[in-house]
């Protein structure tokens, strides 16, 4: 090696450190700078920011709890939906389609997920909310009334709008990723069930399934993991108020379009400091949700090679 | 043929329903995407028009106008916003194939894995604290970082992804012919990884693209033409947004006419990043 490539080389691998040194550097600063930037109201509300409800610009009374419920609430309706229409249509692309419906159907919903938030979101507020609002939810209301979560009045935007929404921006995220695993399932194991007898349904349900299940529910993670931190669309059909009510009907608010719809008008430092507190909690819970995602869909690959 | 004759009416019915309910699933999220692509093309379609797309918005209450200024501040956030992950994304990608080896490797890589879902507005809010805030100033390039920072961890696996899908006998055949190392990747591993790599950093780039809640508070939106990233800057779908949650009808429809050209913008980017991953050589 001459003098020049060996500093050529030695230029190259400083390049490559230095790129990665920065990569690190910057998702560190991201979780420095939530913390540093909501430390005022950590420090002046302590743990109680998490439970209180009150939200008032002006006494500098803040409280996350509203926010925390309707973002907890509005992604479980989405993740149950999402999940449950996932997985079937996952179930119906890899194992009872033939390939001329599977393959464009998989498309589609995969272009699904390709779809940016705000024209969910633009869709879900003159769309969906005006077909809830006048159909789905007054039947909810009619023969389901008797619960308290279809109680109330009807809005149409509110947080089963939302829920339904991210649930279908959701959708495509579980069913790519279940269709994928399901494929992975060995041949073996359906021959072995349909030896023993088995119908395709109870191979599907009995066998291929339970096979793939901890990385179905890791995909489900996932999902969950973009519906809490989804904010555009959210905002645009969750109603904007920061109040806990039973009814899935009511307006609500979630901690991301909180920061999304205020921030710019926060006029004091701690107001400014308690929404990005909430960002701090938006951040923590959604690091929690996709390495949990991420290690059962891990430790499903180990087993997979072990075997 | 004999099974089936023996096979219980319940355990068949089962089987039907079975079959039945998982169509029925398939056929609704795909259908809800038909529905949803339809009305806004149906709608975007009435609200295109040269004017809409060369002129500038005007003031509230005057109809007419357009997202001009828009389109372009989104082609400058965005470009900016690539021309700093590429080098960045790349090179981490470069190292973690090239030299990533022990939990330190290993803990970089679960960081990317893990921020690839990071809430956006969490980012945003990150790129104020830093960008912002010390300079008072709402600007286009605080915006340009948020998405930089946004692509990152998608760009770290796609190239590291891409690299590693080159057969390593290719690097040391390159080695053994006395190309110096760097020489090795620059000139002979990265070009077959090539085609893997562009198609990570279109599906990056149509991951900001429409990205909406970061912008709020960075780019923050002009109703003026602002080509200089240092000052507040228009973007489509922080227009899209206020045009939908603003109470005038002119507005509205401006705000299908932006879906339309941003679902255009991502399905082209789609449709590039899979004819990039078609050119891959074949492997024998």
């Amino acid at each position: 090696m001459t003098l020049g490539q060996a500093i050529a080389d030695r230029f190259f691998r400083f390049a490559l450190r230095g790129a990665t040194a920065l990569f690190v550097l910057i998702i560190a600063g991201l979780f420095i700078e939530l913390v540093h930037g909501s430390w005022q109201a950590i420090t002046t509300f302590g743990p109680k920011f998490l439970i209180t409800s009150e939200w008032n610009p002006v006494t500098g009374k803040f409280g996350a709890l509203p926010f925390i419920y309707g973002t907890v609430v509005s992604s479980a309706i989405a993740i149950i939906v999402a999940s449950v229409v996932g997985i079937l249509a996952a179930v119906f692309l890899a194992e009872f389609a033939p390939p001329v419906i599977a393959r464009p159907v998989s498309f589609l919903i995969e272009l699904l997920a390709a779809i940016p938030s705000v024209v969910f979101g633009l869709w879900g507020l003159f769309v969906l909310a005006p077909i809830l609002a006048s159909t789905v939810d007054p039947f909810l209301q009619r023969f389901f009334g008797f619960l308290p979560i279809f109680s109330g009045a009807i809005y149409g935007i509110g947080l089963l709008t939302a829920g339904l929404l991210l649930a279908l921006m959701i959708v495509p995220t579980v069913a790519a990723i279940s269709r994928d695993l399901i494929v992975a399932v060995p041949n073996e194991l359906r021959e072995a069930s349909y030896a023993l007898g088995a119908t395709r349904w109870e191979t599907v349900t009995r066998v291929v399934l339970p096979a793939a299940r901890a990385g179905i529910i890791g995909a489900c993670v996932l999902a969950l993991g973009r519906a809490l931190g989804e904010t555009i669309a959210a905002t645009m059909v969750i109603g904007n108020r920061p109040a806990i009510s039973i009814s899935l009907f009511a307006p609500s608010y979630t901690l991301s379009s909180v920061i999304a719809n205020e921030f710019t008008e926060a006029t004091s430092a701690i107001y400014l400091s308690s929404l990005l507190a909430l960002g701090l909690i938006l951040f923590v819970i959604s690091i929690i949700v996709n390495g949990s995602a991420r290690l059962l869909m891990w430790s499903m690959l180990q087993r997979t090679r072990a075997r | 043929m004999i099974a089936q004759s023996r096979l219980e009416p319940s355990r068949r019915a089962q089987g039907l329903i079975g079959v039945v309910l998982t169509g029925f699933c398939s056929a609704l999220a795909a259908g809800l995407l038909i529905m949803l692509l339809g009305y806004v093309i149906v709608q975007g379609w009435g609200a295109i028009n040269p004017a809409f797309l060369t002129q500038l918005p005007r003031p509230v209450g005057v109809s007419g106008g357009g997202v001009a200024n828009g389109i372009v501040g989104s082609a400058i956030i965005i470009g900016l916003a690539t021309l700093m992950a590429i080098p960045i994304g790349g090179l981490t990608g470069v190292y973690l194939a090239v030299y990533g080896r022990g939990l330190g490797a290993e803990f970089i890589r679960f960081l990317a894995e893990v921020l690839g879902g990071i809430p956006s507005i969490a980012v945003g809010l990150f790129a104020y604290t830093i960008l912002v805030q010390p300079f008072s100033h709402f600007s286009g390039f605080s915006a340009a970082f948020a998405f930089t920072v946004l692509m990152l961890p998608l760009m770290v696996r796609t190239s590291e992804e891409a690299i590693r899908g080159v057969p390593i006998a290719i690097r040391e055949g390159a080695l053994a012919l006395g190309l110096p190392d760097y020489g090795s990747i620059i000139h002979v591993v990265l070009p077959a990884a090539r085609p893997l790599i562009v198609t990570g950093l279109l599906l990056a780039i149509a991951r900001i693209t429409g990205e909406t809640a970061p912008l709020l508070f960075t780019a923050f939106g002009s109703q003026f033409w602002e080509v200089n990233p240092g000052n507040p800057m228009a973007e489509l779908s922080l227009q899209i947004f206020t045009y939908a949650i603003s109470p005038y009808d002119d507005w509205h429809r401006q705000a299908w006419g932006g879906a339309l050209i941003l679902i255009l913008a991502v399905l082209v980017l789609n449709v590039g990043a899979r004819i990039a991953i078609s050119r891959r050589p074949r492997r024998s």
